[in-house]
């Protein structure tokens, strides 16, 4: 009897945190637990990426702790974290969110001597090198602003010091999405998202920092210029970038512009978009709908980004500490696996490989042909049999990463040029 | 005497506290806040005119201005239009009262359901392989989907329109059940044909219902800025849209002084459009 009211409990308050009723922390956790970690609630708040049911399901079940999510898009989690320090214990936030809200103090570092997996967070997040032959891509990548120096640092540091502005947990190369049905040719260069062939076919996403990066590499495709350094551009590279593209838009080249990823998904299955940026779970989404869509490899390479796990400056004491278990917990692998199949890149890729098949650890990382068929964490098929992901290994793949979502010096100029990109 | 004045101010008291505390003071923060600077996370107090030097300089500005009494503007003469007739037909067509009101209800249900779901179901409807392409289509009214039909000025009016007609449907109504029905009849009665009643006698008498009704239809669609950004796809903007791209991108300064801009506007403009009703005295 006990059980079934458990699973009711649990049930509710999942049902609530995905409603993103974040005040509804009131709910009384159920005391048929003896430990008092286990009445603890961590509220977490992120993009929708990675703010999912299962997890908090899946928490609940290992670390017996409730985990309230909310999900947002990249501008209202920015903002969030930036004015309500106290509306959340986690934030699940980009490197590129970090740069901006780091120095506002409302997160703490972490003590990388307390995680367990430090040693084996891929380099990326290290060292910045993805294999020790790798050169580092342009724009905010992430172990530039994954560092500081203490406890309470404001400044990030470019070394391993110990304390960890967030705790990496997922990244992955984004390149277009195509309807390869609608549009019947292949697709290899970033400057096919302005042919006039896809005019009124077009979309591209409203948040800037990514925006502007995806735009950066459509202009240097075009060959209309090429950027010294795309992550961190001038005034006047900002004003060529977006001029090209008011140009684009007032010639009617787009058909929407998208903020959250299931308006991605929905403009592309429904084909009012046959070419966009698009994020790899929004394509999985799309194909799971029986409507083929393809993550388009493209010659220039890909724009990157990595999230992570922050921690609330107000978190103290047993809510700390449950904070470190639930991140101990997030890198040990059940969680790598589940975003692994969803098409992302876990930070520590050796514990997922343990809650995947062989098969599928096949498929998604090492880019090999499926064995059998191959299926989303919530079951939809994915992949028939002999199938290979889109654009092949880990390696080839991040390998090609030119540039990473970017905070640039000018920034809020960006910002400002950008709002009146999308008001022109 | 003098305990009537304090009896007076006593009684005007908890109305002033309300709408000081929850109406004068955040106007009065915005518009401090809109002289403040931004960095990229913050703000920080102090007397700066850059936010509206930016504002005031770059013709996007002026574009999104237009676009906003554009919209207003359109709506409103459909909102008016539409209202007027429905509200004329419940009124004066519809003889028992009883029909009346159920005639009345039966135009609010569609309010039952929340205002972005009324919005958003008009996406599917209208999309490139939506059911009203696809009808056109089979119909042979047509050979290719129609393109403006969704993310464009067209869906956008047409999501207001639906959205807002409501609005003008209610006081106009509300005030033509007020008419004194003989005065219809001493018109008739003088010899005014059907056209001149309605013209000198029920559309004098109905002004400050439509303008009621103006009033909420332009300050709802002026405010607005959900239904500009789903039904454009994003790609329109009116003044609504700056101030919500600011916030998103913490600019609360810039977006202060563009809400103060556009509070100032819809002020002179409802101010402009009472001065030709009075309507405390025609209530």
């Amino acid at each position: 009897m006990t059980t079934i009211s458990k699973v009711r409990y649990s049930r509710r308050s999942m049902l609530k945190a995905g409603s993103a009723a974040v005040a509804a922390a009131a709910l009384p956790a159920p005391m048929v637990w003896g430990q008092e970690t286990k009445n603890i609630t961590l509220r977490q708040f992120g993009t929708g990426v990675s703010n999912l049911n299962d997890v908090a399901l899946k928490v609940k079940e290992d670390l017996g702790f409730t985990l309230e999510m909310t999900a947002l898009d990249s501008d209202s989690v920015t903002q969030r974290a930036a004015t309500q320090p106290d509306s959340f214990d986690i934030a699940d936030i980009e490197y590129w969110i970090c740069k901006k809200v780091w120095p506002t103090g409302n997160l703490q570092a972490m003590d990388a001597s307390k995680i367990a997996q430090y040693d084996n967070i891929a380099g990326t997040f290290r060292s910045g090198l993805l294999t020790p032959e790798s050169t580092i891509a342009q724009g905010t990548a992430p172990h530039t602003v994954g560092f500081t120096t203490g406890v309470d640092g404001t400044e990030f540091v470019q070394e391993e010091s110990g304390w960890m502005t967030l705790i990496p947990t997922i990244y992955n190369a984004d390149t277009l999405g195509i309807r390869p049905d609608l549009i019947g040719r292949p697709i290899s260069n970033w400057s096919e998202l302005l042919n006039p062939e896809f005019k009124g076919k077009a979309s591209i996403l409203d948040i800037s920092s990514i925006g502007i990066m995806d735009m950066a590499l459509v202009v240097e495709s075009m060959g209309e210029y090429t950027y010294p350094d795309k992550g961190n551009m001038t005034k006047e590279e900002i004003d060529l970038t977006l001029g090209i593209f008011t140009e684009a838009k007032k010639n009617g080249q787009f058909r929407a512009f998208w903020k959250s990823f299931d308006e991605s998904v929905n403009l592309m299955a429904s084909g009012e978009v046959v070419i966009q940026s698009m994020w790899s779970p929004a394509i999985t989404a799309v194909r799971s709908q029986g409507i083929p869509c393809v993550y388009q490899p493209l010659e220039e390479g890909y724009r990157s980004w990595g999230g992570g796990l922050g921690l609330s400056a107000s978190l103290s004491g047993m809510e700390l500490d449950a904070a470190y278990e639930y991140i101990n917990w997030y890198l040990s692998g059940w969680v790598g696996g589940y975003l692994m199949r969803q098409g992302y890149y876990s930070a520590v890729p050796s514990t997922s490989k343990e809650f995947m098949s062989e098969d599928e650890w096949g498929y998604w990382y090492e880019g090999k042909e499926s064995k059998g068929e191959i299926v989303s964490p919530t079951g939809a098929k994915l992949a028939g049999p002999g199938e290979v992901r889109d654009g092949g290994s880990f390696l080839e793949r991040m390998g090609s990463v030119v540039c990473w979502n970017s905070v640039m010096d000018e920034n809020q100029y960006m910002v400002r040029k950008w709002n009146e990109f999308i008001a022109a | 005497m003098r305990n009537n004045s304090v009896i007076g101010w006593l009684l005007a008291a908890p109305l002033s506290l309300v709408l000081l505390i929850f109406l004068v003071a955040p106007i009065v923060m915005i518009v401090v806040v809109s002289f403040w600077g931004a960095t990229e996370w913050s703000i920080y107090p102090a007397f700066l005119f850059d936010n509206y030097e930016f504002l005031l300089t770059s013709d996007v500005t002026y574009r999104v201005f237009f676009n906003t009494f554009k919209y207003a503007l359109i709506t409103w003469a459909f909102t008016l239009l539409i209202g007027f007739t429905v509200a004329y037909y419940l009124a004066f067509h519809i003889r028992s009262l009883t029909w009346q009101i159920a005639l009345f209800l039966l135009c609010t249900i569609p309010f039952l359901t929340s205002n972005i779901i009324r919005m958003i179901s008009w996406i599917p409807f209208l999309g490139r392989n939506g059911i009203a392409n696809s009808t056109l289509i089979s119909m042979g009214v047509i050979d290719e989907p129609l393109e403006w039909l969704l993310f464009s000025d067209f869906s956008v009016i047409l999501a207001f329109v639906h959205l807002y007609t409501l609005f003008m449907v209610v006081p106009i109504f509300n005030t033509m059940m007020r008419i004194d029905k003989s005065l219809i009849e001493a018109a008739a009665d003088a010899g005014a044909t059907g056209w001149q009643t309605l013209w000198h006698v029920i559309i004098p008498l109905t002004k400050p219902g439509i303008m009621i009704g103006t009033i909420f239809v332009v300050a709802l669609v002026m405010g607005d800025f959900i239904t500009v950004r789903f039904m454009s796809g994003s790609q329109s903007a009116n003044m609504g849209r700056l101030i919500q791209n600011d916030i998103a991108l913490l600019q609360y300064p810039s977006a202060s002084a563009t809400a103060v801009i556009l509070l100032i506007t819809v002020l002179l403009l409802i101010g402009t459009l009472l001065r030709f009703v009075d309507i405390r005295k025609e209530l």
